[in-house]
């Protein structure tokens, strides 16, 4: 019979403001909880599926996490360029299997330039070992051709062949603009979800091209069957190699190179560091996320133990008519679950109407790549421990309400 | 099968918390014979409460048994009191009638849902009920408090008497009407006892109603108000 819950809504709804600020309330702090917690798992997700298959990366000496922020998801400056011949001499090398070359420092509207080759396009693999696809057009095949990432194609509106000026600096605005150079776009590449998205991919001669003298520039734009010249440093160099048994051997012989000052670091170990370095900040949101459920918590405990004077009269009635205290317990209960499962729903409505709307401007400004999907395994275990923490706090009104009611008698006065 | 609707034999009760304006209740032996109707009437203090609380099964008394329709019902579990409390007695009182904020119906239907009346046609009954306690059909899906004083009072008979209650405690019901509705009531409330063989008790301070029944009992001649041991006490 279906008659307990409508008496427990009615009751509800007899109390409504109270009622509303309380639901308001539970809504608030699960929506935070929620966020706090789904954000963590995703932006966990969302590092661990730039890269892929990558043994080592190369850069000039600095910190691993550093290296990793920089080269790979484009955050920060890089601190020091590496020799382009320590490049070409890791390529050669017997246990490589091939080398990407990444070279930062310029910048298009407010996206960074990545100078590389086109093993970038062949190699780089990104989530579970997917290789790049171009949605339109395809690699370099001329010295001033352009890939775009997939966002940066929608937001600057761009389709092949448009014609494209590269920037010197990482600013949005930059004084030197390399406006003689027109860059023109040859291939779009198709979404992944990872900063690749939001980079501009242009050849290593061409970086050196536009820093070249304005009358060199001319003269090579004029002829663009010149040779393009020859790349003297470069950022970072992305390695894979033939069996992984050799990452030890080849990291420690690069850290030790004479010739250049190299780092080398195992991206999971920089990844690994991140995450630590994450993991207090995570667990201070946490933390006051949890909090923040309490409180409102004991605000729904409060309102319903308030409640429990005014409806003494209630109380009687009910046992007057034959409840049982346990069935009064089970009453103020419902209430309390009530309240709660419709917090859950409506939190669960905000936070993915916030997460699609929000989106696009997460992965533009934190790099953040979040699903709008939040029925994950661990969201769910969540909101089922949020359930069960509401069907423990009431017991304390419900257990009030047993009380009295075992003591509570019909009376005239 | 005794006759008996109602039989107390020894009964004592003192609060254990002992309220101030009453210590307790002793009756040697009060009995009550099946349909008949009994008016009671008493100062506030004498025990009138007590006594109704005993009789539905939310007080226990301290000593001696309550037997109602040849169960002691002092011997029953707690659920088993509540249960037989809801199929059998029927409660309308003054002050604590109807929950306010539930529909009339939802009120109705509570009282079937604790007597485990499970019968299908509970919402025809609550329609027959209203038709002859002559409230309106349309005011079946409104909220108590919207309704008079008048009709929450005949609502709450027929919340009382949709289970077919063999005993109906009446406690003070006619404070809150005025002369003519007062005795448009208390025809009703005969009515409704001659159609249904009940029992009645009518508990009340205005003995001019006491020409509807067939006894009327001055609650201190029945029953011997602890009251000096209260002064004891304290």
């Amino acid at each position: 019979m279906m008659i307990l819950p409508s008496v427990a809504w009615q009751s509800l709804l007899s109390r409504k403001n109270t009622a509303i600020l309380t639901f308001l309330s539970l809504t608030v702090s699960i929506v935070v909880l929620l966020s706090i917690e789904h954000i963590r798992l995703q932006a966990k997700e969302s590092f661990n599926r730039t890269i892929s298959g990558v043994d080592l990366i190369v850069g000039a000496p600095s910190g691993p996490l550093n290296l990793l922020l920089y080269s790979i998801f484009r955050m920060g400056s890089p601190a020091n360029n590496i020799n382009y011949t320590s490049f070409t001499t890791l390529e050669k090398r017997q246990l490589v299997d091939w080398a990407i070359p990444i070279s930062l420092g310029d910048s298009h509207q407010g996206f960074r330039v990545i100078g590389t080759n086109n093993n970038y396009f062949t190699h780089y693999r990104y989530g579970k070992k997917q290789s790049l696809k171009f949605e339109h057009g395809g690699e370099f095949s001329s010295l001033f051709n352009v890939v775009i990432g997939a966002d940066v194609a929608r937001n600057l509106n761009y389709n092949l062949g448009d014609k494209v000026v590269i920037a010197h600096g990482i600013g949005n605005t930059s004084f030197t603009k390399h406006a003689q150079a027109p860059f023109v776009v040859s291939g779009i590449l198709a979404t992944t979800g990872t900063p690749v998205d939001k980079s501009v991919h242009v050849s290593l001669g061409a970086i050196e091209a536009i820093h070249l003298p304005p009358s060199s520039l001319k003269a090579l734009i004029k002829d663009p069957e010149a040779i393009p010249p020859t790349p003297k440093s470069i950022t970072a160099i992305m390695l894979k190699l033939k069996s992984k048994l050799s990452t030890f051997g080849l990291q420690r012989e690069i850290n030790n190179d004479q010739t250049d000052r190299l780092m080398a670091v195992l991206p999971g170990v920089a990844m690994a560091e991140l995450w630590s370095l994450m993991a207090t900040g995570e667990n201070v949101l946490r933390i006051i996320a949890v909090l923040v459920l309490i409180s409102s918590l004991f605000g729904l405990t409060t309102m319903l133990l308030a409640s429990m004077n005014e409806r003494q009269t209630e109380i009687a009635v009910l046992r007057m008519l034959g409840a049982s205290p346990v069935t009064l317990l089970l009453l103020v209960l419902l209430e309390a679950i009530i309240l709660v499962s419709l917090a859950i729903m409506m939190s669960i409505v905000v936070l993915t109407l916030a997460l699609y709307s929000l989106e696009a401007w997460l992965a533009a400004e934190f790099g953040l790549f979040l699903s709008g999907d939040i029925f994950t395994m661990e969201l769910m275990r969540l909101i089922f421990m949020i359930f069960i923490a509401t069907l423990v706090v009431p017991l304390l009104p419900g257990i009030s309400a047993y009380k009295q009611a075992l003591h509570i008698q019909l009376s005239s006065t | 099968m005794s006759t008996l609707a109602i039989n107390l034999q020894d009964i004592h009760y003192r609060h254990k918390d002992t309220p101030a304006n009453y210590a307790g209740l002793s009756i040697e032996q009060w009995k009550v014979g099946i349909t008949e109707r009994v008016f009671l009437y008493g100062n506030s203090g004498s025990g009138k409460t007590t006594l109704l609380n005993l009789l539905c099964g939310i007080l226990i008394p301290t000593s001696g048994s309550v037997n109602l329709f040849d169960n002691n019902i002092s011997t029953l579990s707690n659920s088993q009191r509540d249960l037989f409390r809801a199929k059998n007695i029927g409660v309308v009182s003054q002050k604590f009638n109807l929950i306010p904020y539930l529909s009339v119906l939802k009120n109705i239907q509570l009282a079937a849902y604790f007597a485990k009346n499970s019968r299908p046609d509970v919402n025809n009954d609550v329609k027959t009920l209203l038709n002859v306690l002559q409230l309106p059909n349309n005011i079946i899906h409104r909220q108590v408090n919207q309704l008079s004083v008048g009709q929450q009072q005949r609502v709450a008979i027929a919340r009382a008497l949709i289970n077919h209650p063999r005993l109906l405690l009446v406690d003070e019901p006619t404070s809150a009407l005025d002369a003519s509705a007062k005795n448009a009531f208390m025809d009703l409330l005969m009515q409704i006892c001659d159609n249904t063989k009940m029992t009645l008790i009518f508990v009340s301070h205005d003995t001019a109603l006491s020409h509807h029944f067939d006894s009327s009992l001055d609650i201190t001649t029945l029953s011997r108000t602890l009251s000096k041991t209260e002064e004891n006490i304290a």
